[in-house]
């Protein structure tokens, strides 16, 4: 049979597989298919050439019992997660022709799950961006309107999901990579617990914020990948060992609004109307919804624009040209080092290293970076209290639906406002998922919108139980 | 302290970080990273204004989180992977210009 891989989510072609009424290969080929019809979206940087080969040894483990959830389901990667003998470029010049030496911890986990990777997606440049504008090689589409961008830095991932060109796609997220191309996109988008996800074999960004996730269709296969790719890795020292006792949620019923937050400046009109009917209608599905006050959240934009480029000044400070990716060879080893980064580096990679640089110097460090630092701890403490009071957060995702290609693009400043609700969650390291809540009709174009629920520490389980009855209450299947 | 904030970012200052950063950056783009470092650098001077506890950063559950030194693998076999990324080799070396 030749699924439709548009709509056909990984729970449902999981019991086709098993049931023996779809083969791996067959849905492979499909996507496949999908893949080659829309690649002027420039979602995938790379198709793998051993794709049929992987179908076949996932089929293997289904013939022969071995089954998991994954098997045989068609995945794209983001092309800053390392899958040993392929190319991981960040989507930079620094690292066109590098080569993965090791698997990424979840690479190997989706092996050994029995996945399909289909090929490698198009992002910014080493993740730094929101609308995959400031990809080194190409701009990637959005499916639901060719002239606007698919949100950034995963916009890859999310485009070649949206498109039916993947089952599900891994991506990562710094400070709202995942989610706001995902409600850009109109697919669901997990943000895990930092140190749920081992950032093993992921190209670091900011290392205290980075954490990888998944891509899904639905709420329910979220969660599958998620189960898949999550775990403690002694390769990663952030990671969470299994008997820090993960805590059971009761399922969620109290959700908190931080009214003066979500109803900022800068907040289309369009997006506040689509949040308040999702508030209303999980009112009717019985939830408790209560205001609450958060003002150190308003705050997490400029905390995050001095952490995260400090950390990536010296999280980059590795390529010099020297022992892999990008060299230009200068008179002497100090020019190599210049023009090697200088080249290999694209601008917004260059700023915000250029800034990092500046938060750390002798002189600033107390007034920006130990200033930062303590505004964080503030942000944490305030939302674990506020978390005394309710078992979920409730934002829009994003603050306006996709932007067109080219409109933010000279105005670095503005695009970092497009990450306003979904940065304070990677500065405290708590999850949250973004859930399709509706559409904005935009020149006559139908633009996806997302909701953002957010948990406390390592409350994924209160995550995927909101999201399903929202899904429910929602009334429309997305897409 | 506040002056600070208010200072204006000079393009000899971007020159100092380019330095720093071992960043070449062109005559021509100089002036753009500038004007981009001060538009952001006065944005995120917000956190400035916010009164937050100096010195009250709790350390995180996970600490000293080492792995015994322990099972090396066998000496040799990453060495051709990984010496086939670099620009310049001689031998089992990635080679680099004279430093002195």
């Amino acid at each position: 049979m030749t699924p439709d891989t548009k709509q056909l989510t990984i729970k449902e072609a999981h019991e086709l597989l098993i049931s023996k009424k779809m083969s791996v290969l067959d849905l492979a080929e499909a996507v496949l298919k999908v893949a080659d019809e829309t690649r002027d979206l420039n979602a995938y940087l790379e198709i793998f050439s051993d794709v049929r080969a992987q179908a076949e040894t996932a089929q293997k483990m289904i013939d022969s019992g071995n089954a998991t959830m994954m098997t045989g389901i068609p995945i794209a990667i983001k092309d800053n997660i390392l899958i040993k003998g392929r190319i991981a470029s960040a989507s930079s010049k620094m690292l066109e022709n590098y080569t993965a030496t090791y698997d990424a911890f979840v690479a190997k986990k989706l092996r050994k799950a029995g996945a399909v990777f289909i090929g490698r997606t198009n992002m910014d440049e080493f993740a730094m961006g929101g609308s995959t504008e400031n990809s080194a090689f190409r701009v990637t589409k959005n499916p639901h309107d060719k002239t606007r961008v698919p949100g950034g830095s995963s916009g890859g991932s999310a485009s070649a999901l949206s498109a039916g060109a993947c089952l599900g796609a891994l991506g990562t997220d710094t400070g709202g990579s995942i989610r706001q191309p995902a409600s850009f996109c109109g697919v669901v988008g997990l943000k895990p617990t930092y140190g749920s996800v081992s950032r093993s074999g992921l190209i670091s960004m900011a290392s205290s914020l980075d954490q990888a996730g998944p891509f899904a269709k639905t709420v329910e296969d979220a969660e599958i990948i998620f189960d898949c790719i999550k775990g403690h890795d002694p390769m990663d020292s952030t990671s969470y060992p299994a008997d820090f006792v993960h805590p059971k949620f009761r399922s969620p019923k109290v959700i908190g609004v931080p009214t003066e937050f979500v109803y900022a400046k800068s907040v289309d009109e369009c997006v506040l109307k689509n949040f308040e009917e999702s508030i209303e209608q999980m009112k009717k599905a019985g939830y408790e919804v209560k205001e609450i006050s958060l003002p150190s959240l308003a705050h997490g934009l400029s905390v995050y624009y001095i952490l995260m480029p400090a950390e990536v000044s010296s999280n980059l400070a590795r390529f010099d040209g020297v022992r892999y990716g990008y060299h230009v060879d200068g008179t002497n080893l100090l020019e190599d080092y210049m023009r090697s980064r200088g080249e290999g580096f694209g601008r917004e990679v260059r700023r915000r290293i250029l800034l990092g640089t500046y938060a750390l110097s002798s002189g600033y460090y107390d007034a920006y970076y130990g200033r930062a630092c303590a505004v964080r701890e503030m942000l944490k403490k305030d939302l674990e209290k506020a978390f005394e009071g309710v078992d979920i957060i409730a934002t829009p995702t994003t603050p306006t639906p996709a932007f067109k290609i080219g409109e933010k693009s000279s105005d670095p400043l503005q695009m970092y406002l497009a990450d306003i609700f979904t940065v304070p969650v990677n500065i405290a390291g708590v999850p949250a998922i973004s859930i399709p809540s509706g559409f904005a009709d935009e020149d006559g174009a139908k633009l996806p919108l997302g909701i953002q629920f957010i948990a406390p520490h390592f409350g994924e389980s209160a995550l995927f139980s909101i999201g399903k009855d929202f899904e429910k209450v929602r009334g429309f299947t997305n897409i | 302290m506040l002056l600070w904030f208010s200072m204006a970012i000079e393009l000899k200052d971007v020159e100092h970080l380019a330095g720093l950063a071992r960043i070449a950056v062109s005559d021509s783009e100089k002036e753009l990273i500038r004007h981009d470092l001060e538009e952001v650098l006065a944005y995120v001077s917000q956190v400035t204004e916010v009164t937050a506890e100096f010195g009250a950063t709790t350390a995180g559950e996970l600490r000293n989180v080492m792995r015994e030194d322990t099972n090396p693998h066998e000496p040799g076999i990453f060495t051709e992977d990984i010496l086939k990324q670099a620009p310049a080799r001689e031998g089992n070396r990635v080679s680099v210009k004279k430093i002195l």
